[in-house]
C-alpha cells in the first residue's frame, strides 16, 4: 500500500511538480522567526474562520431563500426544520464575529510590532482591504436574515452613501436598486454577500500571504531575520514554518474551537452582541425598533458617526469622518517614522499613545452599542453645547483622540526616545 | 530549482533584472509598427472591456415595475381624533398625517429658539406647506416619516415622555438610530445629528374627509 501510494505520488509530481515545490516554498522551507508568540496565532486563526464561514455558508444557502417575503421564514426553516440546520447557521454567526475577533486581535499585532512598516507595506495593504472587504462581506449577509436590524441597518448603510456631495442620491439607488430597501436590494446582497466578495476575500488572501513569504514575517522584537543568516544560507533565528508552526497553530486552533464551541451551543446570542434581539422581528419598513445599534464589530466607527454634528445642513462631516477612520489605516506604514519596529524597544510616547488608542477604540466601541442618552445629560447649559447629552460628548472626545493617533503619529513616533535593537531575537 | 529559486526569494527588495545576460542592443530593435498595432489593439480592448461594463453597472438601478410602483395614495382623514398620528405607506416609506390640537400648535412657536432651521430655508416642502405650520392646512401635518439623517422612522414621543427626553419637551418626534429630536412640524432641534427638517411630500385635500398624497395641483397641472 505504501509503495503504490509512493508510485502514485511520483507519477503525480513527475507530471506537476508545483504542487511539491509551492509546499517547500510556503511551509517546509518558509523560515520564520523562532521567537513567534501569542499574538501570532490570529493569522492562522483568520484563515481558519474564513474556511469555516466558507463550509457553514454554502450549506446555509442550500435552505435559504434570497427574497423578501421568504427569508425570514426561511432562517426560522433552517432553525427549526432543516436537520442540524440551527448548528449551521450559529456555526455561521458565531464565525462572523469570531472573524472579527481574530482579525481585529492580529491588526493590533500588527500595531504592537510594527508589523506594517517598511518592507512590509504591502502586506499590510492588502490585509487592510481584507479587512474593508469583510466589513462589505459582513454587512451584505446581514440584511439576508430580513429581521428588523438587518432592514433597518442596511437602510442606514444605504444612505451613508447618499450624503456624497452631488451624486449621493444616485449613488444609493443604484446600490438598492430600488427607492428604499426593498426584495430587488435583498437578492443583490445576496449574490455580493455568496460570490462576489468572498472570491474577492480568497484572492486578497492570496495576495497577503505571498507578499508576507515574499519579504519574510516580522517578529516580536521587530528585527530583520534575513540579515543573519547560517552557512546554509537559512537564518540563523528562523524555523521552517512546517512542522513547527503547522504544530503551534494547531494548538491555537484548538484552543480557539473550545471557545468559539462554548459559545455556538451555549450562548450563540451573546446577551444580543452577537446576534441582536430585534433581528428576531421580520422586517416592518414603517417602523424602525426603538433602539438600533449595528453589531458590536461596527460600533466605534458607529461611534464616530454620531458623534460629528452636521456642518452646513449637511450630514456628510459625520459620513467622512467615519470613512477617513477606516481610510487611515492605509497610510499607517508612512505615518509612523519611528526607526524600531517593536513596541519592546519604543519609548514611552509610542507605548502611551498605543495605549490610549485602545481605551478610545473600546470605549468608542461600547458607546456604539448603547443609545446616546445612556449616560445622562449635563446639569448645566452653555452656548457650546449643542446637546447635553454626555455621551455624545465623550464620543467626540474620542473621535478626536482617534484621529489624533494617526495625524500626530509623524510627530510623536519621531521624537520618541527608543531602546536599541538587539543584532539577534530575544528570549 | 533549488539555486533558482534561493537567488529570488533571498533578494525580494531589490529589482532583479531578468535579461541581464542580454543587453538591450544585442535585441532586436521593436518593430514601430507593430508595437503601435499592439499599443492601438491593447486600447481598444480597453475600450471595449469598459463598454462591456455598462450593461452590468445598468442592470443594478430600479427595474421598470419598481419604477412603476410609485403611484399616489388616497388617506380617509374624516375620522382621525384630535392629537392621532395615521402612518401610511407611500413609495414604500411611512409618511405621517398628524391632526394637530391647538396645544400641538402653539409649541410650534415655543420651541422655535431651539431649532437649526425654524423657518425651514433649508429643507424640502412644497409651496403650500412653506409657512410657520408648514402644512396646508395648520390642523393636519403631513410629512414624510423618514429621517434626513440616514432614514430610520423617528417616534411619536408626546408630553408623558419628558422624562426622558428632557423638562423642556413639548412633544416631537426622536429618531432612535442617531437621537434626532423633531417638533410636530418635522422640524430638528439643534444638536441632532439630522442636517434638515423631515420632507414633505405634495399632498392634496380632494374634499374635506380625503387626503391624497404624492400628488397635487401643481404636480397635476405640469
Amino acid at each position: 500500500m505504501g509503495a503504490q501510494l509512493r508510485a502514485l505520488w511520483g507519477w503525480f509530481d513527475a507530471r506537476m511538480p508545483s504542487v511539491a515545490e509551492q509546499w517547500k516554498i510556503h511551509a517546509a522551507n518558509y523560515y520564520a522567526p523562532k521567537n513567534f508568540n501569542f499574538w501570532y496565532f490570529f493569522g492562522a486563526l483568520s484563515m481558519l474562520v474564513l474556511g469555516i464561514q466558507i463550509v457553514s455558508g454554502i450549506f446555509l444557502t442550500m435552505n435559504y431563500k434570497p427574497d423578501a417575503s421568504l427569508a425570514f421564514g426561511s432562517v426560522e426553516y433552517i432553525m427549526r426544520d432543516v436537520p442540524g440546520g440551527w448548528l449551521l447557521r450559529y456555526i455561521h454567526s458565531t464565525g462572523a464575529s469570531a472573524f472579527f475577533v481574530v482579525v481585529y486581535l492580529h491588526m493590533f499585532r500588527g500595531l504592537l510590532y510594527g508589523s506594517y512598516k517598511q518592507p512590509r507595506e504591502l502586506v499590510w495593504i492588502f490585509g487592510v482591504l481584507i479587512y474593508l472587504t469583510l466589513m462589505g462581506e459582513a454587512f451584505f449577509g446581514y440584511l439576508l436574515p430580513w429581521g428588523q436590524m438587518s432592514y433597518w441597518g442596511a437602510q442606514v448603510i444605504v444612505n451613508l452613501f447618499g450624503t456624497v456631495p452631488l451624486i449621493g442620491p444616485d449613488l444609493a439607488l443604484w446600490i438598492r436598486g430600488d427607492y428604499v430597501v426593498s426584495d430587488a436590494t435583498l437578492n443583490r446582497f445576496f449574490a455580493l454577500h455568496v460570490i462576489a466578495f468572498p472570491l474577492v476575500l480568497l484572492g486578497l488572501v492570496v495576495a497577503h500571504i505571498l507578499a508576507l513569504h515574499d519579504v519574510g514575517s516580522n517578529n516580536p522584537d521587530g528585527i530583520e531575520i534575513k540579515k543573519t543568516k547560517g552557512a546554509d544560507g537559512h537564518p540563523l533565528d528562523g524555523i521552517p514554518f512546517h512542522p513547527y508552526y503547522t504544530v503551534k497553530d494547531l494548538m491555537g486552533a484548538v484552543l480557539f474551537l473550545a471557545i468559539f464551541c462554548f459559545i455556538m451551543f451555549f450562548v450563540p446570542e451573546v446577551g444580543g452582541y452577537f446576534l441582536e434581539y430585534n433581528n428576531f422581528i421580520p422586517a416592518d419598513p414603517l417602523k424602525t425598533p426603538p433602539h438600533i445599534a449595528p453589531v458590536w464589530y461596527f460600533t466605534p466607527y458607529y461611534s464616530i458617526l454620531r458623534a460629528v454634528p452636521p456642518l452646513f445642513h449637511s450630514q456628510f462631516p459625520g459620513v467622512l469622518a467615519m470613512g477617513v477612520a477606516t481610510m487611515i489605516l492605509f497610510f499607517l506604514p508612512w505615518l509612523d517614522r519611528s526607526p524600531v519596529k517593536s513596541i519592546r524597544y519604543r519609548g514611552s510616547l509610542y507605548k502611551s499613545a498605543l495605549a490610549l488608542f485602545v481605551v478610545v477604540f473600546l470605549v468608542l466601541g461600547y458607546l456604539g452599542t448603547e443609545p446616546t442618552t445612556v449616560w445622562g445629560q449635563f446639569g448645566f447649559d452653555a452656548f457650546f453645547l449643542d446637546t447635553k447629552d454626555v455621551a455624545t460628548w465623550v464620543a467626540r472626545v474620542c473621535t478626536v483622540l482617534y484621529f489624533a493617533f494617526f495625524f500626530l503619529m509623524p510627530w510623536y513616533t519621531a521624537r520618541d526616545k527608543v531602546l536599541p535593537v538587539p543584532e539577534r531575537v530575544t528570549s | 530549482m533549488d539555486n533558482t529559486k534561493r537567488r529570488r526569494y533571498n533578494l525580494p527588495l531589490r529589482v532583479v533584472n531578468y535579461n541581464n545576460s542580454i543587453s538591450m542592443n544585442e535585441q532586436e530593435k521593436p518593430d514601430k509598427t507593430r508595437r503601435n498595432l499592439i499599443v492601438a489593439t491593447s486600447a481598444v480592448g480597453a475600450a471595449a472591456g469598459l463598454g462591456a461594463a455598462v450593461p452590468f453597472v445598468a442592470s443594478m438601478w430600479p427595474s421598470e415595475r419598481a419604477r412603476a410602483a410609485g403611484a399616489p395614495v388616497e388617506v380617509d382623514i374624516s375620522r382621525m381624533a384630535p392629537g392621532e398620528l395615521a402612518v401610511v405607506e407611500w413609495r414604500g416609506k411611512p409618511v405621517w398625517v398628524i391632526r394637530r390640537t391647538q396645544e400641538m400648535l402653539a409649541s410650534l412657536k415655543a420651541v422655535e429658539a431651539r431649532l437649526s432651521d425654524p423657518a425651514s430655508k433649508a429643507s424640502e416642502q412644497p409651496k403650500y406647506a412653506e409657512n410657520e405650520y408648514r402644512s396646508a392646512k395648520p390642523e393636519f401635518m403631513v410629512m414624510e416619516g423618514v429621517c434626513t439623517h440616514l432614514g430610520c422612522s423617528p417616534q411619536l414621543k408626546g408630553l408623558e415622555a419628558k422624562a426622558e427626553m428632557g423638562a423642556d419637551w413639548a412633544g416631537g418626534f426622536y429618531c432612535p438610530c442617531h437621537g434626532s429630536k423633531f417638533d410636530l412640524a418635522g422640524r430638528v432641534f439643534r444638536g441632532a445629528p439630522a442636517p434638515v427638517n423631515l420632507k414633505v411630500p405634495p399632498y392634496e385635500f380632494v374634499t374635506d374627509g380625503t387626503l391624497v398624497i404624492g400628488e397635487d395641483k401643481e404636480k397635476k397641472g405640469a
